[in-house]
Order: C-alpha cells, then structure tokens, then sequence
C-alpha cells in the first residue's frame, strides 16, 4: 500500500506540488494524468525517493520513506520497478547487463539462474534474442519494453511507468498496454503508471488521478471521468484545446 | 539597474552553492571510498579508460615538450656565456618540475575531463543516474568512485611517462640542433637534480588528477537541460578545470618547495 499526505514540493519560487494527499492499495492500477510539467513525474520521483518532497510524508508499506536512509531505500526501492520515460537504459551494457545488473545487486540468484530470469524477462515483453545487443541499436519502442523486462527481472510487488506509451505508434501502445495489464492481472502488482494517454488509462487504469496546477482536480474511476464537469478535466480528455 | 546590482550578488550565490554541492559531492565520494573493492571492475575498466588508453597523447605531448624546451635553451645559450651541456640541467628540471606534470594535466583535462563529463552529463538527462539509483545502487560509488580513483592512481604513472619523454625528446633535440653530446647532456642532467623534483612532479599529478575527474564529474553529476546542458557542463569543465589546475600548480610549488 501507498500512502501520500500532505506532500508539497517546489523548485524555488515555483511550486509543483501542492498538498497532495491520496492513498494506493494492494493489486490498484492507478493512472496519474495531468497536462506537461504539472509534475507528475515529480511525484512519481517522490514515490520512489529519488526527489525528497518539501512538505508531507509517504508511506509504502507502511513505511515511512521520507526520513529514509540509502541502505533503509534500498530494501524498498527492491520491491519497486520503475519503468522510466525513455527507458533509461544503461547505454555501455548489453540488453543482457542492463536486467542482469539489478538481479546481481538486488538478489541472491547464482549466474544460471540471472541468465535464465534474463531470458524469461525478455520473452515476457516479447524480445527474445535481443540480449546481446546495445541500447543504441534499439528503437524507441524496444527500448520501453526492455526498460519494462528490466523492472519486471526483480519481480517487484509495485511497478511505476513513467509514460510508458509516449511517442510510440498506436500498435506499439496497444503492446505496451497489454504488458501492464499481463503483469497487472497475472502477477498482481500495484502499478502507477503516469502518462498523457486517455487509451492507456482508458485501457490498464482502474483509477484515475489528474493532476492540475500542482492539485488533485480528479480522483475517481476511468468510466466516470467522462462526465466529470471541471472543463479541465474535460479539456484533457476530449484534447479539445478551446474548452479552457 | 537592478538586475546590473544584483546579477553579481546571484553570480556569488551561485558560486558558493556550486562550490558546497561540490563540497557535499566529494564528502559523499570519500564515505564510499571504503567500499572500493565492490566496484573493483569498475575501477580497473576506468585505469584503462583514463589511464593505458592516454599514453600515446602523453608521450606525443611530453615528447614535443621537452624537444620545444631543448630548443629555446640552446637559443637562450647562442651568447656563448653559458656551456652548452647546461641545456641538460634545463630540460631535465623544466620537464620534472612543470612540463610534464602541467602538460599532462591539461592534455588530460580535455580528453578524460571532457569525456566524463559528457559521460555522466549524458547519464544524468537521459535519468540512467535515476534509474542507478531505483535499481538500489548508490551512483557517487557507481560512477564517480571509479573514476577519481583510477585517476588518482593513473595520473602519476602517466607523470613518469611524460618525464622519460620529455627528457628523451630534449636530448633528441640537443644532439641533432646543437653541438651537445649524449654524455653532456646527461652531465648537465645530473648535476642538478634531486629526488624530490621527481617526487614534486608525481605529487602535483596526483592532485591534478583528483581536480580534473571530480571537476569533471561534479559537472556531469548536476547537469540540466538536455544536450545543450551537456555541452554547457564540458565546457564548464574544461574551463574550471584549467583554471584549477594552474591554481594548484602555485600552491603546490609553494607549499612544497
């Protein structure tokens, strides 16, 4: 379970998140919307410790992780896979090192067992024979499946996506959605997954959080934000840029 | 007006949270310093990043150098005044006091500095140092541990490198541009040289490689806005680091002479 109270956090004299206050439980699909830079990707930092909020706490499995250390973070940061926007994958290792790496720092696996997570991995997302090749030999799409194999390899208990489907062809999104809906469904993970997408919402999200002018201005499910009012929300899902 | 009063007030704030992030960067380093032998392949890779791979540059350069010292010393030697197997004495303290330590150092500080720089810049606004971090790893003792200590450890060999050559360049140069034997040249060499000149040469190396690599990673670490970000952090290095680089240069001769 996730838990987000009070959190504010601001760059200088410019505030991002204002009193952000929700809660995740066990198995949930939470899609985080909002338009660019009302940071959205700020919280999701914030869920994992890598940006330290100003104001509020949060708790993932109870446990408070703002007054954490490194070494207390990285038993948290254990059970959680984060898949980043471009898939930050580690551009002077094989597809193979990139998963490998964390399985190496996170478990106790013995080296036939990494290479055969590394395979399952791989096949899970649909790119077997890959494992010797370099980031730059990969499309943007490849590499958002790689970045979602390398996430997956720890078999976390939560997965954040970091717009998992920005940029990417709609067949490719289709892909992507169907991932997090395997690893969803099968594996019951918590995911929050943040995106632009109202398909991927529409498609992987049982619930829906829009972020606006550093605020929540929706928290509710997928279905129900089609008859929301607040022409903001309405102006985000039609992407009908005269509403506002 | 006010932003001509204030703009040198913010440039001074800006120095000092540059120099405590810089600060607060290396007391974070030095912590992870006992943990070294968890990235010992990490460090070996970065000995031959920095290191074996920079010997060609360093014995082209030192070897130019002490020929171009060789050179002006037999111009300076034209009045006749001074013997010729003088230029011996010249080159060999030039090349071990400052040639070879300096040359090095700014040689080093566009090809290593640069290069990780650009690395960790790269890094940085692509959120591979985020996802280090998410994967659990500690990224100071990931990427920049390895790095300051491979230089650290490489920069007094290339020292030593860059010594030979610059002496063997300037011998080279005497024989065939002025009427010095080897045996004079080695006379001169002799006559003044002590130990410490050498030791003062491969001290000043030492430091010069623990500022350029944390220079240079310090820049890469904190880097923001994308590619133009990344070239901004170069270039900063570069600069800072030549600028540090002749800074040091003066107080070590100070301190230690």
């Amino acid at each position: 379970m996730i838990e987000v109270k009070n959190l504010s956090k601001s760059y200088g004299n410019r505030g991002v998140l204002s009193d952000i206050n929700f809660a995740i439980t066990q198995g949930q699909a939470v899609a985080i919307v909002g338009e660019s830079g009302v940071g959205k990707s700020v919280l999701l930092k914030c869920l994992i410790g890598l940006i330290k909020p100003d104001v509020g706490t949060i708790y993932v499995d109870n446990k408070l992780i703002n007054s954490m250390n490194f070494r207390q973070l990285q038993n948290i940061r254990s059970q959680i896979g984060m898949v980043f926007q471009f898939g930050a994958l580690f551009d002077s290792m094989t597809v193979s090192e990139n998963i490998s790496l964390a399985l190496q720092k996170l478990t106790k696996l013995n080296e036939d067992e990494i290479r055969e997570r590394v395979f399952n991995s791989l096949k899970d997302v649909g790119m077997e024979n890959t494992e010797e090749l370099m980031p730059s030999e990969l499309s943007g799409g490849m590499k958002k499946r790689i970045g979602i194999a390398r996430a997956i390899a720890i078999q976390p208990s939560y997965l954040f996506y970091d717009e998992p489907t920005t940029g990417l062809d709609p067949v490719m999104i289709d892909s992507i959605n169907r991932l997090i809906n395997k690893f969803q469904k099968n594996d019951s993970v918590t995911s929050v997954i943040i995106t632009h997408e109202m398909r991927t919402v529409n498609e992987v999200a049982d619930r829906v959080l829009m972020l606006h002018n550093g605020s929540i201005i929706y928290d509710g499910n997928p279905e129900n934000i089609k008859n929301e009012d607040n022409p903001v929300v309405q102006q985000f899902i039609t992407g009908d840029s005269t509403l506002v | 007006m006010f932003r001509l009063i204030f703009s040198p007030i913010n440039l001074l704030i800006a120095l000092f949270e540059g120099i405590g992030r810089y600060v607060e960067l290396m007391i974070s380093m030095f912590r992870s310093f006992f943990s070294w032998h968890k990235y010992i392949n990490l460090i070996v890779d970065q000995i031959y990043q920095i290191g074996i791979l920079s010997i060609p540059i360093v014995i082209l350069t030192s070897l130019f150098s002490g020929m171009v010292t060789s050179v002006q010393a037999a111009y300076q030697f034209e009045s006749g005044f001074v013997p010729n197997w003088f230029v011996g004495s010249i080159v060999g303290e030039s090349v071990l006091l400052e040639l070879a330590p300096m040359m090095t150092a700014l040689v080093m500080t566009g090809k290593i500095g640069a290069t990780i720089t650009a690395e960790i810049g790269t890094m940085r606004v692509t959120d591979q140092i985020d996802a280090l971090e998410s994967l659990s790893f500690d990224p100071v003792s990931f990427l920049i541990l390895p790095r300051v200590l491979a230089a650290v450890i490489m920069f007094p060999l290339l020292v030593i490198i860059a010594d030979f050559f610059g002496i063997i360049g300037g011998l080279f140069t005497a024989i065939n541009a002025m009427e010095v034997t080897s045996a004079e040249f080695i006379r001169g060499l002799r006559s003044w040289f002590r130990p410490w000149d050498a030791w003062f040469g491969l001290i000043k190396g030492l430091f010069f490689g623990l500022a350029i690599t944390s220079i240079a990673c310090y820049q890469g670490y904190f880097t923001k806005g994308g590619a133009q970000g990344v070239g901004k952090s170069t270039t900063a290095t570069v600069v800072i680091s030549c600028i540090a680089i002749v800074f040091l240069d003066y107080f070590l001769a100070e301190i230690l002479l």
